[in-house]
């Protein structure tokens, strides 16, 4: 005769290890993995601070982004300690994991013994359909997907590569987004900058990019800078948002925000493109690497042919605009390896990205000094460009 | 031969090739041989009195020459030298 539930529940539990609430809770930051392994709704009603969510249904498949070292010490836990037996015995007999341990009684047990727990903010029920292949992957998670909404990114332009960026950090949730362009759509625009429509040709750039996030999602609130960063507005425009994403087309202002953004110790998320080539790279300072670092000096005019007017493979800027936007949610969500201190190089007619090293330099005249020592006069000076970029034409 | 990798700007100096190789036994040999034997790169990779503009970045392989041995760093046969001027477009 087949045993009953509660047998079975039983001889489950005397098959793996139970371990109490009191000595989880001495565990805690010594490299435990704490697995909530309840419904989504349980664990957002309130959880083990530090724990990770894998629910039952799906613990086969989602373990091992979780916890990818089969000998890691892993601790599982449910409501009452029953569901997390059932799930430590799949861990330890069909997936191989060594050293597995189900919490008794639970968190409720958690709870009675006056231990903290921790209720994340929850997501809507819209948010949570919008988002849910975020939420299916343990990298992002409704933590992670938080972070996003919390999160405030400022586009400098909302051309060639702001337009890629701006579409997926606002479909990916990035809550707040800041556009700084005082242009307006123009019919040649349209070759690259998707953002933007032919209905929109003439109307302000900031305004056709806000009318597309918005339609494609109202969690975002959009922030409009209709004007051209110069000395005079940069540190007022950028001081407040997390992490800046430099598209602009022009050195002029490339080292004028390396020297803002160092001051305010912001990273900037930096790519350029010309023809069928783009460079991408993040400055966060002190960390890595500033702009000025990589490039001490502008070049001139005959081989900075972003001064006058050149060509660019239309779907390059998409390429190397999302490329920006994924480090931006990398950096947001803290995950992988960032571009910090590496410069990497597309080339889209040899279907190639390569990379080369970029070093802090000791001697850097931003970087290589306390933030507040930068004065306003010295921020974005170097030897006469801007005349030499308008002689050139 | 080192093989050279030519930047877009500089393509129109050398025939439109995105790939050159020069001879030499370091950095500045090498780029010395490119300028003869391409002359429009030469004011665009060298001042007038002969140093390295300080706008052109070249790395070896994909370390940047100025934290080696600048021109005098030694290159190999099989070696890649990349010359990378910025660029500014968005």
């Amino acid at each position: 005769m087949s045993p009953s539930g509660a047998e079975l529940l039983r001889q489950v539990k005397n098959q793996i290890e139970e371990i109490d609430p009191g000595v989880v809770h001495e565990l805690i930051g010594e490299g435990i993995a704490l697995i909530d392994v309840r419904e989504v709704e349980e664990f957002a009603a309130g959880h083990i601070p530090g724990s990770k969510h894998v629910p039952k249904s799906y613990l086969e498949t989602r373990i091992e982004a979780a916890v990818p070292d089969r000998d890691a010490h892993v601790v599982l836990y449910c409501q009452s300690g029953n569901r997390s037996a059932w799930a430590a015995r799949t861990l330890v007999e069909d997936l191989g994991y060594s050293d597995v341990a189900s919490m008794t009684g639970g968190i409720t047990l958690w709870k009675d013994r006056g231990y903290e727990v921790e209720v994340p903010r929850a997501l809507s029920a819209e948010q949570r359909e919008r988002y849910s292949r975020h939420l299916l992957m343990g990298e992002v998670g409704v933590e992670g997907q938080v972070k996003l909404l919390d999160a405030k990114v400022l586009l400098l332009g909302a051309g060639g590569l702001g337009s890629p960026t701006a579409l997926y950090l606002a479909a990916a949730g990035v809550g707040t987004l800041g556009i700084v362009d005082d242009d307006e759509v123009d019919l040649s625009n349209l070759q690259r900058q998707v953002i933007h429509t032919t209905a929109r040709i003439g109307i302000p750039k900031v305004d056709s990019a806000e009318e597309t996030i918005h339609a494609l999602n109202p969690d975002v609130q959009v922030v409009k800078y209709p004007l051209r960063l110069n000395a005079e507005n940069i540190m007022e425009t950028i001081t407040g948002w997390d992490i800046i994403v430099d598209g602009v087309d022009n050195f002029p202002t490339r080292y004028l925000l390396n020297d803002a953004s160092v001051r305010l110790q912001i990273p900037v998320v930096s790519a350029s493109i010309l023809g069928f080539d783009g460079q991408l790279s993040i400055f966060k300072p002190y960390d890595g690497p500033c702009y000025r670092c990589l490039f001490p000096q502008p070049p001139p005019a005959e081989l900075a042919p972003s001064c006058g007017a050149n060509g660019v493979l239309g779907v390059l800027p998409g390429t190397m605009g999302l490329l920006q936007a994924t480090e931006v949610v990398k950096l947001i969500l803290g995950i992988g390896d960032p571009a910090i201190g590496r410069l990497l190089l597309y080339d889209a007619l040899a279907a190639t990205l390569s990379e080369v090293k970029v070093r802090r330099d000791p001697d850097c005249p931003i970087c290589s000094r306390p933030p507040d020592s930068i004065s306003d006069e010295e921020m974005g000076v170097f030897p006469d460009y801007e005349a030499f970029c308008a002689a050139a034409g | 031969m080192a093989t050279i990798k030519i930047p877009p700007v500089l393509r129109a100096s050398v025939g439109g090739e995105r790939e050159v190789n020069a001879s030499g036994g370091n950095v500045g040999e090498i780029l010395r041989d490119l300028a003869s034997s391409h002359p429009a790169t030469e004011s665009q990779l060298f001042s007038a009195e002969g140093q390295l503009n300080r706008y052109v970045n070249v790395y070896l392989n994909d370390e940047d020459v100025r934290v080696l041995e600048g021109l005098e760093t030694a290159v190999g046969d099989s070696d890649t030298l990349v010359i990378l001027p910025a660029m500014a477009g968005g």
